[in-house]
């Protein structure tokens, strides 16, 4: 009987001795598995963009921005994203006081409505599009008539862009001005402020991360978009190609280095995209 | 009876509202619903004719098949990633996690010409898996491995909180009562991120089984072998077969809600054992 206490502390003393190192092999094991998943995956790709990119040198590289296609795609993609990204802010905020700011029936409903665009797949998004404004669609006949090109020009580029970016804003203001209350906001209307007074005073120096966060988010898919504007685009050089599409067409010829010249671009954009996620992130706010 | 809103002090409540129904309605209700009275209107057997031709067929049973497979990877190496990211510390964790999400930020086209080069059969690891029998690209395991890219900050996203909320006291207090370290595992560990686990699974397929940008480069777009769904829609499109592609959309369209749905009740279910649990 006298030993049992013994053998309980040798045991209690090697027990730690004998997991660590069964610890340090699990602990390697997941680190290793997961470098080389996101080895393959992730960082060869990221990798093989840069390398192919500079496949020719830097003149090639930078010739690529010479060629006048590449640089109405990114015209295109720029008036693009210049018109989407601030009419879904101003959705984003219509949105987001409306919700935050005031109880009503079917708030939840219209919530899942807001976001019914993530749900639907990139092809679908354009092709609704197409379906409404097509030559054959609804209001087609109606459009040709009056010579009014939506589908194959930049209306339709705008609108399936929107459709795809629509809920970013709003989904990242609407948890965010709920969980900030609206304390602040009646306090300055009851001491006599005018509501848009109350509004960029009050409300917009709240949620100024949470709407860099979503402006970015949004931003980065406005300019990336590829399936809803390539239903809609009709891919016509120089007119309606927006960067991605631009990067399809010149893989496409087997012009390599130029392809992923404007890849780099664009991941460029993805890499500035999640700097500035991380450093929103690093100021205290936290995505839901 | 309740009124339909609450009184409340502050203005705007008409402005923003209208601004957002009718924006929303504008925007994606009235597009929808166009996509659904198109196939609303046409007959049940040209619907039923036009969804189960062999090469419709064909196809979802590459877009399922393969967003299945690629979620199911997912839920098991975004478990990985996040428990490291989470557990461990080692240099480069910080980037490593910031780098989670390149595949939400980077755009489709530029991850699908990168996919297919590294995996072509002279790219830098194609090349090792040729010798192998193993081609990627241009086959069906070239969808799953850019369907698999789509899917993982889904899951490692949706992990890493509820790993944070396992109580490491609670597997202290299991291990010193004699609990191996599988068994802390199954019994503690699991329980309590299995909702999110799940919740990352059905939101990696969900994404998966619409994707287009990333598969069309890799997949080599061979009908009924490699040819996911969301492109024999655009094809039709290009014919002007634009009955044929309202229908097939529509299948999937219900197929996403049904996920929608299952999220949503996945999430919920997550919500009420976290209560349960005392958190």
């Amino acid at each position: 009987m006298a030993s049992r206490p013994y053998a309980m502390l040798d045991e209690m003393a090697t027990r730690p001795g004998r997991d660590t190192v069964v610890a340090a092999v699990v602990r390697w094991t997941f680190i290793t598995l997961s470098m080389l998943f996101l080895a393959a995956l992730l960082f060869a790709p990221l990798a093989t963009v840069i390398a192919m990119a500079l496949a020719k040198g830097l003149a090639a590289y930078f010739a690529t921005f010479l060629d006048p296609d590449t640089r109405a795609a990114i015209r295109l993609t720029l008036i693009t994203a210049l018109v989407v990204v601030p009419i879904n802010t101003v959705f984003g905020f219509a949105a987001g006081w409306s919700i935050a700011k005031f109880e009503f029936k079917g708030k939840s409903f219209l919530i899942t409505l807001i976001d019914l665009p993530l749900a639907v797949s990139p092809v679908i998004s354009g092709m609704i599009y197409v379906l409404l404004f097509g030559l054959q669609g609804w209001f087609g006949r109606y459009l040709l008539d009056h010579d009014i090109s939506i589908i194959f020009a930049l209306p339709g580029i705008i609108l399936a862009t929107m459709f795809v970016t629509f809920p970013y804003v709003a989904r990242e203001l609407i948890p965010l001005m709920q969980q900030l209350g609206n304390d602040e906001e009646e306090a300055a209307i009851t001491l006599g402020a005018g509501g848009w007074i109350t509004f960029f005073r009050v409300t917009l120096p709240k949620v100024r991360w949470g709407l860099l966060y979503g402006i970015i988010l949004c931003n980065a898919r406005a300019m990336g978009e590829f399936g809803a504007v390539s239903v809609v685009s009709g891919h016509i050089r120089g007119l309606t190609n927006t960067m991605p599409l631009h990067i399809e067409i010149l893989y496409n010829e087997y012009n390599f280095v130029s392809a992923f010249a404007v890849a780099s671009l664009l991941m460029l954009l993805a890499v500035a995209t999640l700097v500035v996620k991380t450093f929103v992130e690093r100021t205290g706010y936290r995505r839901r | 009876m309740k009124p339909l809103r609450q009184p409340s002090v502050l203005p705007g409540f008409g402005l923003t509202f209208g601004f957002t129904t009718l924006f929303l309605s504008g925007i994606v209700l009235l597009p929808l619903a166009a996509l659904v009275l198109m196939t609303a209107s046409m007959p049940w057997s040209e619907f039923l004719h036009v969804i189960t031709t062999p090469r419709a067929i064909g196809s979802y049973r590459l877009s399922f098949g393969a967003s299945l497979l690629a979620a199911s990877i997912n839920a098991v190496f975004g478990f990985i990633i996040a428990w490291t990211l989470v557990r461990y510390e080692f240099p480069g964790r910080k980037i490593i996690d910031a780098l989670i999400d390149m595949p939400f930020a980077l755009p489709t086209a530029v991850s699908g010409i990168a996919l297919t080069t590294v995996f072509a059969s002279n790219g830098w690891i194609g090349r090792y898996l040729e010798p192998l029998g193993i081609k990627v690209a241009y086959t069906w395991i070239g969808v799953t491995v850019a369907l698999t890219l789509i899917g993982m900050p889904f899951v490692v996203r949706s992990v890493q909180p509820a790993l944070q909320e396992v109580q490491r006291d609670l597997e202290d207090a299991a291990e010193t009562l004699g609990a191996g370290r599988f068994y802390v595992f199954r019994r503690i560990i699991l329980p309590t991120v299995l909702p999110a686990l799940l919740t990352g699974f059905t939101l990696a397929f969900a994404r998966a089984v619409g994707e287009y940008g990333s598969v069309i480069f890799i997949s080599g777009n061979i009908p009924m072998r490699t040819e996911i769904t969301p492109l024999l829609i655009v094809i039709r499109l290009e014919e002007f077969d634009y009955r044929g592609a309202a229908a097939l959309g529509f299948v999937m369209l219900v197929i996403s809600f049904a996920m929608l749905l299952t999220i949503n009740l996945l999430q919920a279910w997550g919500r009420r054992r976290l209560v349960a649990t005392g958190h």
